[in-house]
Protein backbone atom coordinates (compact mmCIF):
# COMPACT_ATOMS: atom_id res chain seq x y z
CA UNK A 1 0.00 0.00 0.00
CA UNK A 2 2.99 2.55 0.96
CA UNK A 3 4.61 1.61 -2.44
CA UNK A 4 1.25 2.42 -4.16
CA UNK A 5 0.76 5.88 -2.60
CA UNK A 6 4.19 6.64 -3.22
CA UNK A 7 3.93 6.19 -6.93
CA UNK A 8 0.91 7.78 -6.59
CA UNK A 9 2.34 10.73 -4.77
CA UNK A 10 5.49 11.05 -7.16
CA UNK A 11 3.32 10.50 -10.55
CA UNK A 12 1.51 13.28 -9.15
CA UNK A 13 4.66 15.54 -8.65
CA UNK A 14 5.58 15.00 -12.30
CA UNK A 15 2.12 15.69 -13.56
CA UNK A 16 1.81 19.29 -11.71
CA UNK A 17 4.47 20.83 -13.63
CA UNK A 18 2.08 20.12 -16.83
CA UNK A 19 -0.77 21.30 -14.63
CA UNK A 20 0.79 24.68 -13.88
CA UNK A 21 1.74 24.97 -18.05
CA UNK A 22 -2.38 24.03 -17.80
CA UNK A 23 -3.43 26.97 -15.33
CA UNK A 24 -1.14 29.55 -17.45
CA UNK A 25 -2.98 28.99 -20.42
CA UNK A 26 -7.08 28.06 -19.31
CA UNK A 27 -6.88 30.17 -16.38
CA UNK A 28 -4.28 32.79 -17.09
CA UNK A 29 -4.62 33.29 -20.70
CA UNK A 30 -8.63 32.27 -20.72
CA UNK A 31 -7.83 29.73 -23.40
CA UNK A 32 -8.53 25.77 -23.79
CA UNK A 33 -5.21 24.58 -24.68
CA UNK A 34 -5.19 21.28 -26.48
CA UNK A 35 -1.90 21.45 -28.33
CA UNK A 36 -0.93 20.31 -24.76
CA UNK A 37 -2.33 16.38 -25.58
CA UNK A 38 0.95 16.83 -28.09
CA UNK A 39 3.28 18.84 -26.52
CA UNK A 40 3.80 15.82 -23.60
CA UNK A 41 4.78 12.73 -25.90
CA UNK A 42 6.90 15.48 -27.80
CA UNK A 43 8.67 16.44 -24.24
CA UNK A 44 8.86 12.43 -23.91
CA UNK A 45 10.30 11.83 -27.05
CA UNK A 46 12.74 14.55 -27.23
CA UNK A 47 14.13 13.68 -24.07
CA UNK A 48 14.16 9.54 -24.47
CA UNK A 49 15.67 10.11 -28.14
CA UNK A 50 18.51 12.48 -26.84
CA UNK A 51 19.26 9.87 -23.68
CA UNK A 52 19.44 7.07 -26.20
CA UNK A 53 22.15 8.95 -27.57
CA UNK A 54 23.51 8.88 -24.41
CA UNK A 55 23.40 12.93 -24.01
CA UNK A 56 23.36 14.35 -20.49
CA UNK A 57 19.74 13.89 -19.25
CA UNK A 58 19.07 17.00 -17.49
CA UNK A 59 20.46 18.83 -21.07
CA UNK A 60 17.91 16.57 -22.40
CA UNK A 61 15.25 16.74 -20.21
CA UNK A 62 15.79 21.05 -21.01
CA UNK A 63 16.22 20.56 -24.84
CA UNK A 64 12.33 18.87 -24.30
CA UNK A 65 11.34 22.14 -22.69
CA UNK A 66 12.57 23.99 -25.40
CA UNK A 67 10.89 21.44 -27.97
CA UNK A 68 7.51 22.44 -26.20
CA UNK A 69 8.21 26.24 -26.30
CA UNK A 70 8.23 25.98 -30.20
CA UNK A 71 4.98 23.89 -29.94
CA UNK A 72 3.62 26.45 -28.31
CA UNK A 73 4.88 29.32 -30.63
CA UNK A 74 3.41 27.06 -33.33
CA UNK A 75 -0.22 26.92 -31.39
CA UNK A 76 0.41 30.93 -30.50
CA UNK A 77 1.14 31.82 -34.41
CA UNK A 78 -1.94 29.70 -35.86
CA UNK A 79 -3.80 31.43 -33.09
CA UNK A 80 -3.07 35.06 -33.22
CA UNK A 81 -1.54 35.39 -37.10
CA UNK A 82 -3.91 33.06 -39.23
CA UNK A 83 -6.61 34.18 -36.73
CA UNK A 84 -7.68 30.65 -36.23
CA UNK A 85 -9.72 29.82 -33.00
CA UNK A 86 -7.61 28.94 -30.45
CA UNK A 87 -9.18 25.74 -29.67
CA UNK A 88 -8.96 24.62 -33.01
CA UNK A 89 -4.91 26.17 -33.22
CA UNK A 90 -4.72 23.78 -30.48
CA UNK A 91 -6.03 20.71 -32.01
CA UNK A 92 -3.78 21.56 -35.48
CA UNK A 93 -0.41 21.69 -33.62
CA UNK A 94 -1.66 18.63 -31.19
CA UNK A 95 -2.54 16.03 -34.55
CA UNK A 96 0.74 17.85 -36.49
CA UNK A 97 2.76 16.95 -33.37
CA UNK A 98 1.56 12.93 -33.27
CA UNK A 99 3.06 12.45 -36.90
CA UNK A 100 6.58 15.03 -35.33
CA UNK A 101 6.74 12.82 -32.34
CA UNK A 102 7.14 8.91 -34.53
CA UNK A 103 9.72 10.68 -36.48
CA UNK A 104 11.49 11.68 -33.51
CA UNK A 105 10.90 8.37 -31.66
CA UNK A 106 11.40 6.85 -34.94
CA UNK A 107 8.81 4.28 -33.71
CA UNK A 108 5.54 4.72 -31.91
CA UNK A 109 7.73 4.00 -28.38
CA UNK A 110 11.22 4.70 -27.26
CA UNK A 111 12.55 3.13 -23.78
CA UNK A 112 15.58 4.02 -22.36
CA UNK A 113 15.17 1.12 -19.78
CA UNK A 114 18.52 0.89 -17.91
CA UNK A 115 19.36 3.99 -18.89
CA UNK A 116 20.77 7.24 -17.43
CA UNK A 117 18.22 9.30 -16.26
CA UNK A 118 17.86 12.54 -14.13
CA UNK A 119 16.62 10.14 -11.30
CA UNK A 120 19.72 8.03 -12.02
CA UNK A 121 22.03 9.77 -9.38
CA UNK A 122 19.41 9.72 -6.26
CA UNK A 123 18.64 6.20 -7.00
CA UNK A 124 22.16 4.73 -6.88
CA UNK A 125 22.96 6.65 -3.34
CA UNK A 126 20.38 4.49 -2.03
CA UNK A 127 17.28 6.33 -2.02
CA UNK A 128 14.27 4.22 -3.64
CA UNK A 129 12.51 4.73 -7.02
CA UNK A 130 9.75 6.87 -6.25
CA UNK A 131 11.39 8.75 -3.38
CA UNK A 132 13.97 9.75 -5.98
CA UNK A 133 11.55 11.05 -8.14
CA UNK A 134 9.44 12.59 -5.67
CA UNK A 135 13.01 14.84 -4.45
CA UNK A 136 13.66 15.62 -8.48
CA UNK A 137 9.69 16.50 -9.22
CA UNK A 138 9.40 18.32 -6.10
CA UNK A 139 12.65 20.16 -6.43
CA UNK A 140 11.74 21.18 -9.79
CA UNK A 141 8.34 22.14 -9.25
CA UNK A 142 9.36 24.24 -6.48
CA UNK A 143 11.71 26.04 -8.37
CA UNK A 144 9.29 26.94 -11.60
CA UNK A 145 6.50 28.40 -8.75
CA UNK A 146 9.22 30.59 -7.57
CA UNK A 147 10.02 31.38 -10.96
CA UNK A 148 6.45 31.94 -11.87
CA UNK A 149 5.61 33.87 -9.11
CA UNK A 150 8.48 36.07 -9.74
CA UNK A 151 7.95 36.38 -13.56
CA UNK A 152 3.79 36.98 -13.24
CA UNK A 153 4.42 40.03 -11.10
CA UNK A 154 7.05 41.92 -13.32
CA UNK A 155 5.56 43.90 -16.14
CA UNK A 156 5.85 41.75 -18.69
CA UNK A 157 3.86 38.77 -16.39
CA UNK A 158 0.93 41.47 -15.34
CA UNK A 159 0.42 42.43 -19.07
CA UNK A 160 -0.04 38.69 -20.08
CA UNK A 161 -2.23 38.15 -16.95
CA UNK A 162 -4.40 41.55 -17.87
CA UNK A 163 -4.28 40.03 -21.31
CA UNK A 164 -6.15 37.43 -20.31
CA UNK A 165 -8.51 39.44 -18.82
CA UNK A 166 -9.89 42.03 -21.13
CA UNK A 167 -8.01 42.45 -24.73
CA UNK A 168 -9.24 45.70 -25.02
CA UNK A 169 -8.72 47.39 -22.56
CA UNK A 170 -4.66 45.81 -22.77
CA UNK A 171 -4.51 47.32 -26.41
CA UNK A 172 -5.49 50.73 -25.10
CA UNK A 173 -2.50 50.54 -22.43
CA UNK A 174 -0.35 50.20 -26.21
CA UNK A 175 0.38 46.43 -25.18
CA UNK A 176 0.28 43.95 -28.17
CA UNK A 177 -2.14 41.10 -27.42
CA UNK A 178 -0.85 38.95 -29.81
CA UNK A 179 3.01 38.34 -28.57
CA UNK A 180 1.45 38.49 -25.16
CA UNK A 181 -0.67 35.29 -25.67
CA UNK A 182 2.39 33.61 -28.03
CA UNK A 183 4.40 34.33 -24.97
CA UNK A 184 1.71 32.46 -22.58
CA UNK A 185 1.44 29.74 -25.11
CA UNK A 186 5.20 29.42 -25.18
CA UNK A 187 5.66 28.87 -21.22
CA UNK A 188 2.65 26.75 -21.01
CA UNK A 189 3.49 24.25 -23.44
CA UNK A 190 7.60 24.43 -22.53
CA UNK A 191 6.11 23.42 -19.16
CA UNK A 192 4.32 20.78 -20.59
CA UNK A 193 7.36 19.06 -22.61
CA UNK A 194 9.22 19.15 -19.60
CA UNK A 195 6.91 17.56 -17.59
CA UNK A 196 6.68 14.72 -20.45
CA UNK A 197 10.07 14.33 -20.37
CA UNK A 198 10.23 13.82 -16.62
CA UNK A 199 7.30 11.27 -16.58
CA UNK A 200 8.98 9.33 -19.87
CA UNK A 201 12.04 8.94 -17.52
CA UNK A 202 10.37 8.04 -14.14
CA UNK A 203 9.18 5.38 -16.44
CA UNK A 204 11.62 4.50 -18.50
CA UNK A 205 9.95 4.95 -21.74
CA UNK A 206 8.04 7.26 -23.94
CA UNK A 207 5.24 6.45 -26.19
CA UNK A 208 3.26 8.35 -28.61
CA UNK A 209 -0.31 8.22 -27.30
CA UNK A 210 0.45 8.80 -23.49
CA UNK A 211 -0.57 12.52 -24.06
CA UNK A 212 -4.05 11.83 -25.11
CA UNK A 213 -6.41 12.68 -21.78
CA UNK A 214 -3.88 14.94 -21.12
CA UNK A 215 -5.81 18.14 -20.75
CA UNK A 216 -8.28 16.46 -18.70
CA UNK A 217 -6.55 15.05 -16.23
CA UNK A 218 -4.48 18.63 -16.03
CA UNK A 219 -8.10 20.28 -15.77
CA UNK A 220 -9.03 17.89 -13.12
CA UNK A 221 -5.84 18.43 -11.40
CA UNK A 222 -6.37 21.73 -11.38
CA UNK A 223 -9.69 21.98 -10.55
CA UNK A 224 -8.75 19.73 -7.76
CA UNK A 225 -6.45 22.21 -6.22
CA UNK A 226 -8.21 25.21 -6.45
CA UNK A 227 -11.46 23.84 -4.33
CA UNK A 228 -9.47 21.99 -1.89
CA UNK A 229 -6.52 24.15 -1.53
CA UNK A 230 -6.87 27.25 -3.82
CA UNK A 231 -6.23 31.07 -1.82
CA UNK A 232 -6.37 34.23 -2.53
CA UNK A 233 -2.45 34.75 -3.67
CA UNK A 234 -1.06 33.79 -6.87
CA UNK A 235 1.60 32.15 -4.46
CA UNK A 236 -0.87 29.79 -2.87
CA UNK A 237 -3.25 29.09 -6.18
CA UNK A 238 0.08 27.61 -7.90
CA UNK A 239 1.19 25.52 -5.02
CA UNK A 240 -2.26 24.16 -4.76
CA UNK A 241 -2.07 23.27 -8.09
CA UNK A 242 0.84 20.85 -7.09
CA UNK A 243 -1.45 19.64 -4.41
CA UNK A 244 -4.06 19.30 -6.47
CA UNK A 245 -1.78 17.06 -9.32
CA UNK A 246 -0.97 14.86 -6.24
CA UNK A 247 -4.41 14.34 -4.78
CA UNK A 248 -5.94 13.49 -8.71
CA UNK A 249 -3.10 10.75 -8.26
CA UNK A 250 -3.97 9.20 -4.92
CA UNK A 251 -7.78 9.20 -6.07
CA UNK A 252 -6.94 7.31 -8.96
CA UNK A 253 -4.80 5.16 -6.99
CA UNK A 254 -7.27 4.72 -4.76
CA UNK A 255 -10.30 3.74 -7.04
CA UNK A 256 -7.81 1.41 -8.90
CA UNK A 257 -7.48 -0.41 -5.54
CA UNK A 258 -11.05 -0.34 -4.59
CA UNK A 259 -11.27 -2.64 -8.39
CA UNK A 260 -12.18 -0.41 -11.10
CA UNK A 261 -11.59 -1.55 -14.25
CA UNK A 262 -8.42 0.22 -15.45
CA UNK A 263 -9.83 1.03 -18.53
CA UNK A 264 -12.57 2.98 -17.34
CA UNK A 265 -10.26 5.50 -15.90
CA UNK A 266 -10.48 8.17 -18.88
CA UNK A 267 -14.41 7.82 -18.58
CA UNK A 268 -14.16 8.49 -14.61
CA UNK A 269 -11.62 11.28 -15.04
CA UNK A 270 -13.52 12.88 -17.95
CA UNK A 271 -17.09 12.65 -15.52
CA UNK A 272 -15.32 14.09 -12.34
CA UNK A 273 -14.25 17.26 -14.59
CA UNK A 274 -17.59 17.55 -15.68
CA UNK A 275 -19.10 17.63 -12.32
CA UNK A 276 -16.48 20.08 -11.27
CA UNK A 277 -17.07 22.45 -14.74
CA UNK A 278 -20.53 22.04 -13.48
CA UNK A 279 -20.37 22.96 -10.07
CA UNK A 280 -20.61 26.54 -10.14
CA UNK A 281 -23.79 26.70 -11.70
CA UNK A 282 -24.64 23.54 -9.92
CA UNK A 283 -24.70 25.48 -6.57
CA UNK A 284 -27.36 27.56 -7.60
CA UNK A 285 -29.29 25.50 -9.09
CA UNK A 286 -29.74 23.65 -5.80
CA UNK A 287 -30.06 27.32 -4.14
CA UNK A 288 -32.67 27.88 -6.44
CA UNK A 289 -34.18 24.51 -5.29
CA UNK A 290 -33.88 24.69 -2.12
CA UNK A 291 -35.83 28.35 -2.44
CA UNK A 292 -38.91 26.90 -3.77
CA UNK A 293 -39.15 23.88 -1.26
CA UNK A 294 -39.30 26.45 1.71
CA UNK A 295 -41.76 28.15 -0.31
CA UNK A 296 -43.87 24.93 -0.82
CA UNK A 297 -43.58 24.49 2.75
CA UNK A 298 -44.96 27.48 3.77
CA UNK B 1 -2.90 68.59 -32.73
CA UNK B 2 -5.38 65.94 -34.39
CA UNK B 3 -6.37 66.40 -38.00
CA UNK B 4 -8.79 64.21 -39.20
CA UNK B 5 -9.67 64.08 -42.93
CA UNK B 6 -12.27 62.34 -45.19
CA UNK B 7 -12.55 59.66 -42.76
CA UNK B 8 -14.23 56.69 -44.56
CA UNK B 9 -15.75 53.43 -42.85
CA UNK B 10 -18.17 50.81 -44.28
CA UNK B 11 -18.76 47.87 -42.60
CA UNK B 12 -19.45 44.73 -43.96
CA UNK B 13 -19.12 45.85 -47.64
CA UNK B 14 -20.57 44.02 -50.59
CA UNK B 15 -22.92 42.15 -47.86
CA UNK B 16 -26.89 42.56 -47.55
CA UNK B 17 -25.57 43.98 -44.04
CA UNK B 18 -23.45 46.76 -45.40
CA UNK B 19 -23.55 49.70 -43.59
CA UNK B 20 -21.85 52.76 -44.37
CA UNK B 21 -20.57 54.63 -40.84
CA UNK B 22 -18.53 56.99 -41.92
CA UNK B 23 -18.27 59.34 -45.41
CA UNK B 24 -15.65 61.70 -45.56
CA UNK B 25 -15.89 63.26 -42.40
CA UNK B 26 -13.07 65.99 -41.74
CA UNK B 27 -12.63 67.00 -38.56
CA UNK B 28 -9.78 69.44 -36.79
CA UNK B 29 -8.67 69.56 -33.04
CA UNK B 30 -6.25 72.34 -31.86
CA UNK B 31 -3.95 72.05 -28.83
CA UNK B 32 -6.24 72.42 -25.23
CA UNK B 33 -9.39 72.43 -27.64
CA UNK B 34 -11.91 70.06 -25.61
CA UNK B 35 -14.40 69.28 -28.71
CA UNK B 36 -17.68 67.27 -28.17
CA UNK B 37 -19.45 65.57 -31.17
CA UNK B 38 -23.24 64.75 -30.69
CA UNK B 39 -25.08 62.35 -32.65
CA UNK B 40 -28.17 59.66 -32.08
CA UNK B 41 -27.76 56.00 -31.96
CA UNK B 42 -26.00 54.33 -35.07
CA UNK B 43 -24.73 58.14 -35.97
CA UNK B 44 -21.14 56.93 -35.93
CA UNK B 45 -19.87 58.59 -33.17
CA UNK B 46 -17.86 55.62 -31.88
CA UNK B 47 -16.78 54.64 -35.66
CA UNK B 48 -14.67 58.10 -35.24
CA UNK B 49 -13.35 57.47 -31.97
CA UNK B 50 -12.26 53.48 -32.98
CA UNK B 51 -10.98 55.38 -36.17
CA UNK B 52 -9.45 57.24 -34.69
CA UNK B 53 -8.19 54.62 -31.78
CA UNK B 54 -7.00 52.09 -34.32
CA UNK B 55 -9.19 49.42 -33.31
CA UNK B 56 -10.03 48.78 -37.05
CA UNK B 57 -9.00 49.56 -40.69
CA UNK B 58 -10.50 52.92 -42.40
CA UNK B 59 -11.35 52.51 -45.47
CA UNK B 60 -10.13 55.82 -46.65
CA UNK B 61 -9.08 59.47 -45.40
CA UNK B 62 -6.01 59.88 -43.24
CA UNK B 63 -5.76 60.76 -39.67
CA UNK B 64 -2.78 62.84 -37.92
CA UNK B 65 -2.14 62.93 -34.43
CA UNK B 66 0.66 66.22 -33.65
CA UNK B 67 2.06 65.98 -37.17
CA UNK B 68 2.49 61.95 -37.39
CA UNK B 69 0.33 60.29 -39.69
CA UNK B 70 -1.14 57.23 -37.57
CA UNK B 71 -3.60 56.28 -40.38
CA UNK B 72 -1.87 52.74 -40.93
CA UNK B 73 -0.55 52.65 -36.98
CA UNK B 74 -1.83 49.08 -35.24
CA UNK B 75 -4.28 50.01 -32.36
CA UNK B 76 -1.35 49.16 -29.60
CA UNK B 77 0.98 51.50 -31.21
CA UNK B 78 -0.85 54.43 -31.13
CA UNK B 79 -2.01 53.96 -27.70
CA UNK B 80 1.32 55.56 -26.65
CA UNK B 81 -0.59 59.44 -27.59
CA UNK B 82 -3.91 58.17 -26.83
CA UNK B 83 -5.95 57.57 -23.45
CA UNK B 84 -9.30 56.04 -24.05
CA UNK B 85 -12.37 55.48 -21.60
CA UNK B 86 -15.29 53.45 -22.82
CA UNK B 87 -18.58 53.66 -22.59
CA UNK B 88 -19.19 50.07 -20.59
CA UNK B 89 -17.68 50.82 -17.74
CA UNK B 90 -16.06 47.39 -17.52
CA UNK B 91 -13.99 47.28 -20.38
CA UNK B 92 -11.30 49.82 -19.32
CA UNK B 93 -10.30 48.00 -16.50
CA UNK B 94 -8.80 44.33 -16.03
CA UNK B 95 -11.44 43.35 -13.33
CA UNK B 96 -9.06 40.33 -11.50
CA UNK B 97 -6.26 42.90 -11.32
CA UNK B 98 -5.93 44.81 -8.22
CA UNK B 99 -6.19 48.75 -8.14
CA UNK B 100 -2.68 49.40 -8.25
CA UNK B 101 -1.96 46.52 -10.39
CA UNK B 102 -4.64 48.29 -13.19
CA UNK B 103 -2.91 51.64 -12.44
CA UNK B 104 0.72 50.45 -13.34
CA UNK B 105 -0.58 48.79 -17.03
CA UNK B 106 -1.73 52.31 -17.26
CA UNK B 107 1.09 54.16 -15.99
CA UNK B 108 3.68 52.08 -18.79
CA UNK B 109 1.39 53.27 -21.38
CA UNK B 110 3.05 53.13 -25.03
CA UNK B 111 6.15 51.47 -23.01
CA UNK B 112 8.28 48.31 -23.60
CA UNK B 113 7.43 45.62 -20.64
CA UNK B 114 10.29 44.56 -19.03
CA UNK B 115 10.72 41.74 -16.40
CA UNK B 116 11.31 44.87 -13.56
CA UNK B 117 8.54 44.30 -10.84
CA UNK B 118 5.59 45.44 -12.07
CA UNK B 119 4.19 47.99 -9.26
CA UNK B 120 7.18 50.08 -7.65
CA UNK B 121 7.10 51.53 -3.84
CA UNK B 122 7.43 54.95 -5.48
CA UNK B 123 4.56 54.81 -8.13
CA UNK B 124 2.24 53.34 -4.87
CA UNK B 125 3.09 56.20 -3.04
CA UNK B 126 2.03 58.65 -5.98
CA UNK B 127 -1.32 56.31 -6.45
CA UNK B 128 -2.35 56.37 -3.44
CA UNK B 129 -2.15 60.23 -3.91
CA UNK B 130 -3.88 60.14 -6.85
CA UNK B 131 -6.71 57.94 -5.88
CA UNK B 132 -7.30 60.02 -2.55
CA UNK B 133 -8.27 63.18 -4.57
CA UNK B 134 -10.84 61.03 -6.39
CA UNK B 135 -12.50 61.12 -3.06
CA UNK B 136 -14.24 57.60 -3.75
CA UNK B 137 -12.17 56.20 -1.04
CA UNK B 138 -10.20 53.89 -3.03
CA UNK B 139 -6.77 54.91 -1.59
CA UNK B 140 -7.18 52.39 0.80
CA UNK B 141 -7.97 49.44 -1.38
CA UNK B 142 -5.02 49.56 -3.40
CA UNK B 143 -4.78 45.58 -3.31
CA UNK B 144 -8.59 44.97 -4.06
CA UNK B 145 -9.76 43.75 -7.17
CA UNK B 146 -11.26 46.21 -9.47
CA UNK B 147 -14.16 43.58 -10.37
CA UNK B 148 -15.15 44.02 -6.52
CA UNK B 149 -15.99 48.52 -7.85
CA UNK B 150 -18.94 49.86 -9.02
CA UNK B 151 -19.32 51.27 -12.43
CA UNK B 152 -18.94 54.36 -11.33
CA UNK B 153 -15.88 53.96 -9.15
CA UNK B 154 -14.41 51.80 -12.18
CA UNK B 155 -15.04 54.43 -14.51
CA UNK B 156 -13.21 57.23 -12.34
CA UNK B 157 -10.38 55.05 -12.09
CA UNK B 158 -10.41 53.95 -15.92
CA UNK B 159 -10.03 57.82 -16.30
CA UNK B 160 -7.08 58.06 -13.85
CA UNK B 161 -5.97 55.62 -15.98
CA UNK B 162 -6.52 57.12 -19.13
CA UNK B 163 -4.82 60.34 -17.66
CA UNK B 164 -2.14 58.94 -15.93
CA UNK B 165 0.60 59.37 -18.30
CA UNK B 166 -0.61 62.81 -20.38
CA UNK B 167 -1.61 61.63 -23.68
CA UNK B 168 -1.36 63.89 -26.67
CA UNK B 169 -5.44 63.15 -27.23
CA UNK B 170 -7.88 61.55 -24.66
CA UNK B 171 -10.73 60.18 -26.38
CA UNK B 172 -14.56 59.64 -24.70
CA UNK B 173 -16.40 57.36 -25.89
CA UNK B 174 -20.33 58.10 -24.17
CA UNK B 175 -18.31 57.22 -21.17
CA UNK B 176 -21.25 58.25 -18.81
CA UNK B 177 -24.19 57.18 -20.42
CA UNK B 178 -24.06 53.66 -18.85
CA UNK B 179 -24.01 55.30 -15.21
CA UNK B 180 -26.88 56.91 -13.33
CA UNK B 181 -27.64 60.29 -13.23
CA UNK B 182 -25.63 61.72 -10.23
CA UNK B 183 -22.38 59.12 -10.71
CA UNK B 184 -22.32 60.59 -14.34
CA UNK B 185 -22.57 63.90 -12.68
CA UNK B 186 -19.42 63.10 -10.53
CA UNK B 187 -17.35 61.28 -13.40
CA UNK B 188 -17.91 64.39 -15.42
CA UNK B 189 -16.64 66.99 -12.84
CA UNK B 190 -14.15 64.64 -12.91
CA UNK B 191 -12.93 64.49 -16.46
CA UNK B 192 -13.28 68.62 -16.61
CA UNK B 193 -10.69 68.19 -13.51
CA UNK B 194 -8.37 66.24 -14.88
CA UNK B 195 -8.55 67.44 -18.67
CA UNK B 196 -8.30 71.30 -17.02
CA UNK B 197 -5.50 70.05 -14.49
CA UNK B 198 -3.28 68.54 -17.32
CA UNK B 199 -4.32 70.71 -20.61
CA UNK B 200 -5.17 67.75 -22.58
CA UNK B 201 -6.89 67.58 -25.96
CA UNK B 202 -10.29 66.11 -26.07
CA UNK B 203 -12.16 64.64 -28.69
CA UNK B 204 -15.68 63.72 -26.29
CA UNK B 205 -19.00 61.82 -28.09
CA UNK B 206 -22.14 61.88 -26.15
CA UNK B 207 -25.77 61.30 -27.32
CA UNK B 208 -26.50 63.99 -24.05
CA UNK B 209 -27.19 67.64 -26.08
CA UNK B 210 -26.58 69.16 -22.26
CA UNK B 211 -23.45 67.60 -21.14
CA UNK B 212 -22.35 68.36 -24.73
CA UNK B 213 -22.52 71.81 -24.68
CA UNK B 214 -21.58 72.44 -20.83
CA UNK B 215 -18.21 70.36 -21.34
CA UNK B 216 -17.18 71.43 -24.80
CA UNK B 217 -15.19 74.38 -24.87
CA UNK B 218 -15.43 73.93 -28.97
CA UNK B 219 -18.96 72.50 -28.49
CA UNK B 220 -17.56 70.58 -32.16
CA UNK B 221 -20.38 69.09 -34.29
CA UNK B 222 -23.02 66.98 -34.54
CA UNK B 223 -23.04 63.70 -36.26
CA UNK B 224 -25.62 62.61 -38.39
CA UNK B 225 -26.12 59.53 -41.15
CA UNK B 226 -22.51 59.47 -41.17
CA UNK B 227 -21.70 63.33 -41.79
CA UNK B 228 -20.57 66.09 -39.49
CA UNK B 229 -23.53 68.79 -39.58
CA UNK B 230 -21.56 71.27 -37.79
CA UNK B 231 -17.67 71.85 -37.05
Amino acid sequence: MTQVLLGAVSLGILWSIMTIGVYITYRILDIADLSVEGTLPLGAAVACFMITRDINPYLASFCALLAGCLAGLCTGLLHTKLKIPALLSGILTMIALYSINLRVMGAPNLSILRMETVFRPLARAGMSNSAAIITVGGVCALLLIGILYWFFGTELGSAIRATGNNQRMVRAQGINTDTMKILGLVISNGLVGLSGALIAQSQSFADVQMGTGSIVIGLASLIIGEVLFGGKSFFRRLVALILGAVVYRLIIALVLELGMNPNDLKLFTAITVALALWLPQGRELLRTFRKLLAKEGN
Amino acid sequence: MLYIKDLTKVFNPGTVNEKTALTGLSLHLAPGDFVTVIGGNGAGKSTLLNSVAGVFPVDGGQVTLDGQDITRLSEHRRARYLGRVFQDPMMGTAADMNIEENLALAYRRGQRRTLKWGVSAAERAQYKDLLHELDLGLEKRLTDKVGLLSGGQRQALTLLMATLKAPKLLLLDEHTAALDPKTAAKVLALTQKLVEENHLTTLMVTHNMHDAIRLGKKTGGALDNDRLLLS
